[in-house]
């Protein structure tokens, strides 16, 4: 099934008609495809968040509308019945470790499908399953979650939100707080993912170098209002602009930039440390032609 | 869901309630309630119902959390006002259905009975509404040091108590977290039967329980290498200061109470 994910003039306050009233979400128009790889960033407090609780309905809109496949969301939706959209749309939680609760990490990871009616058994292939693609070893299964090093619990927990067999996967800061490998893998294992199922991702991260390696399509975001979005190479060619926002520049485009300053001529900024090499060793052979 | 809550939260504002003493506040609070007890007629409600509402006036804090304040209790309170109008006899009868018989002193009972619930909750509100809790905790120990003669551990008692005050907050947004996660992942939360529900509780209660003792562990330990040994020998950062205001506000209060002798019966 096609699960787009389209907001239409969505406002969001919390606490509305209290004195705490606080409004993040300012008539946001945008949308997810189906398939597709996309990030979203902007500063703390820019409502990305915010956005991501749209995306299960644990939150719905103050005005307008999130379509998420073929389930339209209001402000007057009834909380009953959300159970199919969010076997549909699993979210992985900043720092999804502290989650985990039962006995056994398998426990742990059949209480996802097991809620959403997956036999026993079934749930008991699929944690085996994903024990192995989150890149721990069988015998894991059998342990106590608490026993578990940190980044061990953190794949313990994804894996306890793969084995929904999600059609959208929302990432909100997978990586934060790991290790440089830990890190690389877990990103290549949420692409090769993506890829192998055709899911959607979205990714939620302060990282542009990530940005640029994987998402296809990039949202900035200020103050719970759209400011840019197109894809990273559109996004990104822009330096001056995304410094004087303080979001962050990919490593390679940074590097670039320099060069060019430096006198070198780019078509268009590279992105990615491979995108950069190439156009470097393609600059000097035709600088050996001469 | 717990934002709902208005009892027990602080509201920042610059009023004269507000740059009082917190030790004044809070001992003037419990003064209160325990003076309104000895209100008995119309006018002593009335004169204490005014000084009340100078008081919420003077803190310049919106009547609304008030009202807002009295709604979580609203049950309890229409439910001691009818178990009093109903089953307190003596009077003009005006009315009788078997055990249950409304008469002339039931109805006055109530309606007293009322006007206490009010008057507490709106003097604790205020007190709450106005004092940021770490003051209320300063307040709190100060007010129980002279229990250091008896070996009570001040020290250790207000440590907990503000520690336990600052992490209300940080919990409570963890709660949240945690709920949100677990209901991605297919749990409902207060739907079903009662062992349903009791049982959805579990997979929110033991990462609360699990993350309470990390965080423990953690404070006790940034607090060590911080050179933390024990309540011997430290100094205070925050210093409560007695002001002119406060003595009037206590002097406010001598008349209050003279005021409300002279009133009752």
């Amino acid at each position: 099934m096609v699960m787009d994910i389209r907001f239409e003039q969505v406002d969001f306050t919390y606490q509305p008609n209290s004195p705490f009233e606080q409004r993040v979400l300012f008539d946001l128009d945008f949308q997810i495809k189906d398939g597709s790889y996309h990030a979203l960033v902007g500063h703390t407090g820019s409502g990305k968040s915010t956005i991501l609780q749209h995306l299960n309905a644990l939150l719905k809109p103050t005005k307008g509308t999130v379509t998420i496949g073929d389930r339209v969301i209001t402000p007057t939706t009834n909380n009953k019945n959300l159970k199919p959209l969010r076997k549909k749309v699993g979210i992985v939680f900043q720092f999804p470790e502290s989650q985990l609760f039962e006995e056994t990490v398998a426990k742990d990871i059949m209480f996802g499908p097991k809620n959403f009616g997956v036999s026993e058994e079934d749930a008991a292939k699929l944690a085996e399953e994903y024990i192995e693609l989150v890149g721990l070893p069988l015998e894991t299964l059998k342990k106590s979650p608490f026993d578990l090093s940190g980044g061990q619990m953190r794949r313990v927990a994804i894996a306890g939100v793969l084995a929904m067999e999600p059609e959208v996967l929302v990432l909100d800061e997978p990586t934060a707080g790991l290790d440089p490998q830990g890190r690389r893998e877990m990103m290549a294992m949420f692409a090769h993912l993506q890829k192998e199922k055709q899911l959607t991702i979205v990714l939620v991260t302060h990282l542009m170098d990530d940005v640029a390696d994987f998402a296809d399509y990039v949202t900035v975001l200020e103050k719970g209002r759209v400011v840019k979005q197109g894809t990273p190479n559109d996004v990104f060619q822009d330096v001056a602009w995304l410094e004087e926002k303080q979001l962050g520049v990919p490593t390679a485009a940074a590097f670039a930039k320099r060069l060019q300053e430096k006198g070198w001529t780019f078509n268009e900024l590279p992105l990615t440390a491979e995108a950069l090499a190439k156009v470097i060793l393609t600059k000097e052979g035709l600088a050996h032609d001469e | 869901m717990m934002n709902k809550l208005i009892f027990g939260r602080y509201i920042p504002g610059d009023s004269i309630i507000h740059r009082l003493d917190p030790r004044t506040k809070l001992l003037m609070s419990f003064y209160f309630i325990g003076i309104i007890f000895l209100a008995n007629n119309w006018q002593s409600y009335l004169f204490l119902a005014v000084f009340t509402f100078i008081a919420i006036l003077l803190s310049k804090i919106n009547l609304g959390f008030f009202l807002r304040g009295v709604r979580p209790l609203l049950w309890l309170i229409i439910f001691t006002v009818a178990l009093q109008m109903f089953f307190t006899s003596g009077g003009e009868v005006y009315w009788q259905w078997g055990i249950f018989r409304l008469t002339e002193f039931g109805v006055i009972n109530g309606i007293f009975i009322f006007c206490r619930f009010v008057l507490i909750i709106f003097i604790s509100t205020l007190l709450t509404l106005s004092t940021p809790p770490l003051a209320l905790s300063d307040a709190i120990e100060a007010i129980l040091r002279p229990l250091k003669v008896i070996k009570f551990p001040v020290h250790e008692i207000s440590l907990m108590l503000s520690i336990a005050l600052r992490f209300v907050p940080t919990l409570m947004d963890e709660t949240e977290k945690i709920m949100n996660a677990q209901r991605a992942r297919g749990v409902d939360f207060g739907e079903g039967s009662i062992v349903q529900k009791m049982k959805a509780i579990v997979p929110l209660l033991i990462p609360l329980f699990v993350s309470s003792f990390n965080r423990a562990e953690d404070l006790a330990t940034a607090m060590e290498a911080r050179g933390y040994q024990g309540g011997d020998g430290r100094t205070k950062y925050r210093i409560l200061h007695w002001q002119v205001k406060d003595t009037l506000t206590v002097i406010v209060f001598v008349f209050v109470t003279i005021g409300l002798v002279w009133l009752k019966n």
